[in-house]
């Protein structure tokens, strides 16, 4: 059952994951609310809906974001990128690697977020120190790994472990 | 394992295997609840209770009804007649109050956050709107916050109908108490306030649900930890037998015991989806979630502990309180936390006398349930501050007190003084590894150094036993239907690749992986080559799923087995075709081999002959390749597993704060399957448990209203506040069952705390300050007990 019909909506033009989009979307709808449901991209997920947890953490205009906190209609224009693109490109291989190796998650619904803004940070700096990389990845929870693998595996990825 | 392949290529049980599934997670191709989807779905969204205690007066939905794409409005009166309403009775706990509880308000309300009418519509965001144009007129009843005021005469009543708020009593004793402390050389005693926190899976819980009319099937998903379990109860409410309803648990986000319950919203969603006979889905958002999961612990303990002159344990003694919320959640009962708190008060120790008491009573809040490591780490903070104030008030060494009043059976098992039996610990040896792992001497002198150069610092221990993989005995006399046995499905697929099914559930903790490398072993086979699949009542045998760290010592267990039983018949398949003893072929690396290892047949060969070219067997030769075994373990009402914790803290004296600098881990949890596994079980669950005690709160005012409306508000710990933590393991190994394996998943939640607070007190009584027995241990109690100079020399 469609509910476009029953909102107000507007047509946003941007790129994702870098193939052009066109699409109707409810003005009030939140960036990973249609990434999710409109695109079918459920990589990003939605934890807390406020911007605490990092969940829905994705890309816009290459730098990390809470989709949560932005609508849809903020990136008309714009470049978006999700866990799903940055695999496909393999920008973020190392880390996936780095993670799995590690053991560095377990029910893998923070892990998303996690692995795009552990990429901002190494993108930025090569070889953080284990205190640099919590500060890091603070924006973003994790309830089952107790963050000690997590920054094991940030480590190991940008060849500091 | 006895026997242990011989000439295997490697074994997999004990190695350090990631887990499989982590590559789909990590590419963010996980299938949690809200990535599935189905025709012609509605989306549900709760007008929940926003007053504590209130008699409904007026429920008018037509309004509601009208607002934009929706598709109806339901309230109790419209699922009555197609699901039935419950009381969560057990026999483990006479006596307990079992008030009717309904998936929709019945008339009345009891806490903040109780579902009252459901709207389905197009979307979450239409339902929601809707919600909003619900007309609901209340009158307001008194309401009970504080546990403690529940059994006052003149306290307002949860449930009037039961006459009053106590839901149900605990008491235990052994030995002579009074006397005990009469004659004791020291006596030690404190307050204990436990909050009330939760378990904050990050997928919120969530629930699918369709119906078949033609059929007269519910097929449901649901982000769980016991599909089966829900399948049961669904089936019971709405009136269908258990093959009529199919639950699947998916990829789950966390559970932590939040997803093992029947929740009244999730079967409001089962029960709308039958009445409209379309999928319905519900995924609570943040708020719903801290109003509505399950909340944990909320004791106020009064404790003491008499130890005599030469520093011998005597006696311990506690009378609480435990705060229940509303109801007792179905159908394990909230209880069963109290029961854990008080049965583990002492377990490390060998006590002559004991006694403890709780009331556990009814409160206008949400329910409390069964969280991680149940029960435990409130017993295990009274008992290891009691431990550390008696060893101060002696003057003596905290881990000498300890060292010397273990209770360790040896080859032998014995009862704690408040009837656990235990049996193959190893408190020294896990003492002895602690020490070593933490460079015990060198720490402490630059402790001391760091004192003097004026930082505020604490060394905590805490040391415990925990009760895992509960046996059939617990819920099986209560009369209350939780399996306690798993089952294991196995058969070779024509190309020798192995198809598992397993009762467990996965969670992110790694049975799977686990029991992947049991099977392995157990058959002979490469792990790549097995398919396993959990979480699916439709196909998978019916068992327990995931809930007291049962997946290696219950699941490990009916893997073996199932595993060497499918050996079995390969090898008489094989013997039958090659004209050859069974006896003298072994199944190694997916091959079967001679007694000189000489490749015969490979399995993949053998099992396209089974399935494909049956003729070639000789006359009335039907190899069946496929087993399952049922594993339920026949001694022992739970297995004990026990360890010891450390935490290193670091105090603020302006703002209060407390940083955990380090944590320390020596576990015993039998044999281990997949060390690099069990290492992040401890590791996570001590986060969890540091949580508890420094940040996690769900807060009510007095009158019980929820004062928690994000995680801005409930804070769950950050990567920036959490210190690295070390993990040792000694392994001594379950003797009731082939591989030896116990429960680890919960083990870092049962101390963490306990370690913390003790250090906290270990940092304040350097500087002298105050004590506390409170957690959270938020900036303002630190401040308090900082300036708290009463006890300053």
């Amino acid at each position: 059952m469609s509910d476009l019909g029953l909102e107000t909506t507007a047509t946003l033009a941007c790129t994702v994951n870098g193939e052009p989009v066109r699409a109707i979307v409810p003005v009030r709808q939140s960036l990973v609310d249609w990434l999710r449901h409109g695109l079918g991209l459920t990589g990003s997920h939605v934890g807390c809906e406020h911007g605490v947890c990092g969940a829905c953490t994705i890309l816009v205009d290459g730098r990390t974001v809470r989709g949560c906190l932005m609508l849809a209609m903020q990136v008309d224009g714009l470049a978006v990128e999700t866990i799903e693109g940055a695999t496909a490109s393999g920008r973020v291989v190392a880390l996936q690697a780095a993670f799995r190796e590690r053991a560095a998650l377990q029910c893998g619904f923070c892990t998303p977020g996690m692995v795009l803004t552990a990429a901002e940070l190494l993108a930025s700096e090569p070889r953080p120190s284990r205190a640099r990389i919590r500060e890091a990845i603070s924006g973003n929870y994790c309830r089952c790994t107790g963050y000690q693998a997590i920054v094991d595996a940030v480590a190991a990825a940008g060849g500091n472990d | 394992m006895p026997d242990r392949l011989l000439g295997s290529t490697e074994a997999q049980i004990g190695a350090s295997r990631p887990r499989a599934r982590s590559r789909a997670l990590l590419a963010g191709r996980g299938r949690y609840l809200d990535d599935i989807n189905l025709p012609r779905q509605v989306h549900a969204a709760f007008l929940r209770s926003p007053v504590p205690a209130a008699v409904i007066d007026r429920l008018e939905v037509s309004a509601a009804a009208r607002s934009p794409g929706v598709v109806a409005v339901l309230t109790w009166a419209d699922l009555a007649p197609v699901c039935q309403a419950w009381r969560t009775l057990s026999a483990a706990f006479p006596g307990l109050a079992a008030p009717e509880q309904t998936p929709l308000a019945n008339g009345r309300v009891t806490s903040v956050g109780e579902p009252i009418a459901l709207v389905l519509a197009a979307s979450r965001a239409l339902a929601e709107d809707a919600v909003a144009a619900i007309e609901l007129d209340w009158r307001e009843r008194p309401a009970v916050g504080v546990a403690t005021a529940a059994l006052a005469a003149d306290a307002p009543l949860v449930h009037p109908e039961l006459g009053s708020n106590l839901a149900w009593r605990f008491a235990a004793e052994t030995g002579d108490v009074a006397a005990a402390f009469a004659s004791a050389a020291t006596v030690v005693e404190e307050r204990f306030v436990f909050s009330r926190h939760t378990g904050v899976t990050l997928e919120p819980r969530g629930i699918l649900a369709a119906f078949e009319p033609s059929e007269g099937r519910l097929e449901v998903w649901a982000s769980h930890q016991m599909p089966h379990q829900l399948q049961l109860h669904l089936g019971e409410l709405l009136e269908l037998a258990m093959s009529q309803v199919r639950v699947t648990a998916s990829d789950v986000g966390g559970g932590f015991g939040v997803k093992m319950h029947v929740y009244p919203d999730e079967v409001a969603v089962c029960a709308a989806a039958r009445l409209l006979g379309r999928p319905v889905k519900f995924v609570a958002d943040r708020l719903e979630s801290l109003m509505s999961d399950i909340h944990a612990r909320e004791h106020v303990i009064e404790a003491r502990l008499a130890v005599d002159a030469e520093g011998r344990l005597l006696a311990i003694d506690a009378k609480g309180v435990q705060g229940i919320g509303s109801h007792s959640v179905f159908p394990r009962s909230s209880t069963v936390e109290t029961l854990m708190a008080m049965r583990t008060l002492g377990a490390p120790y060998g006590l002559a006398a004991a006694r403890a008491q709780a009331d556990v009573v009814f409160q206008n809040k949400a329910m409390t349930g069964q969280y991680r490591s149940v029960g435990h780490p409130i017993a295990c903070a009274v008992t290891e501050r009691l431990v550390d104030m008696a060893a101060r008030a002696r003057g003596e060494d905290p881990l000498a007190m300890r060292r010397r009043n273990y209770l360790e059976p040896g080859d032998g098992r014995c009862r704690t003084a408040l009837g656990l039996e235990v049996f193959d610990l190893s408190h020294v040896a896990c003492l002895d590894r602690l020490e070593a792992l933490m460079g015990l001497p060198a720490l402490r002198q630059s402790v001391a150094a760091r004192r003097q150069a004026g930082e505020v610092l604490g060394l905590g221990f805490a040391a415990f036993v925990e009760m895992t993989a509960t046996g059939s005995e617990v819920y099986g006399m209560a009369g209350v239907p939780v399996a306690a046995a798993d089952t294991i499905q196995l058969a070779v697929e024509p190309d020798g690749s192995l198809k598992a099914s397993a009762s467990l559930s996965e969670l992110g903790q790694g049975t799977d992986e686990g029991l992947v490398q049991v099977l392995a072993d157990a058959v002979g086979v490469a792990p790549e080559r097995i398919g396993l699949e959990m979480g699916r009542t439709a196909s998978g045998p019916h068992g327990g799923g995931a809930w007291a760290s049962r997946g290696a010592a219950i699941g490990g267990e009916a893997a073996w087995h199932a595993g060497r039983k499918l050996r079995g018949q390969i090898l008489a398949a094989a013997a039958a075709l090659l004209q050859t003893p069974a006896a003298a072929l072994d199944l190694v690396a997916g091959c079967i081999v001679d007694a000189q290892r000489h490749e015969r047949i490979t399995l993949a060969a053998l099992a396209r002959t089974v399935h494909f070219a049956g003729h070639e067997f000789p006359q009335g030769t039907l190899p069946q390749l496929q087993v399952a075994h049922h594993y339920r373990r026949e001694a022992d009402i739970a297995i004990p597993t026990n360890g010891i914790q450390a935490a290193l803290v670091q105090l603020c004296p302006e703002t209060g704060l407390v940083r955990c600098l380090q944590h320390w881990v020596v576990h015993d949890c039998g044999r281990i399957i997949n060390p690099l596994l069990a290492g992040e079980q401890v590791r996570g669950g001590v986060v969890q448990g540091i949580g508890a005690a420094l940040f996690e709160h769900c807060r009510y005012d007095a009158q019980a209203n929820f004062l928690d409306g994000s995680l801005a508000d409930y804070l769950v710990p950050m990567a920036m506040e959490m210190p690295d933590i070390a993990v040792g393991h000694v392994e001594t190994l379950y003797r009731g069952s082939t591989l030896g394996a116990k429960g680890a998943g919960e083990a870092g939640t049962c101390a963490a705390s306990a370690a913390v607070l003790n250090a906290v007190n270990d940092a304040l009584a350097a500087v002298g300050g105050g004590r506390l027995a409170e957690i959270p241990l938020t900036p303002p109690l630190v401040l308090a007990a900082l300036n708290d100079r009463s006890n300053a020399g």
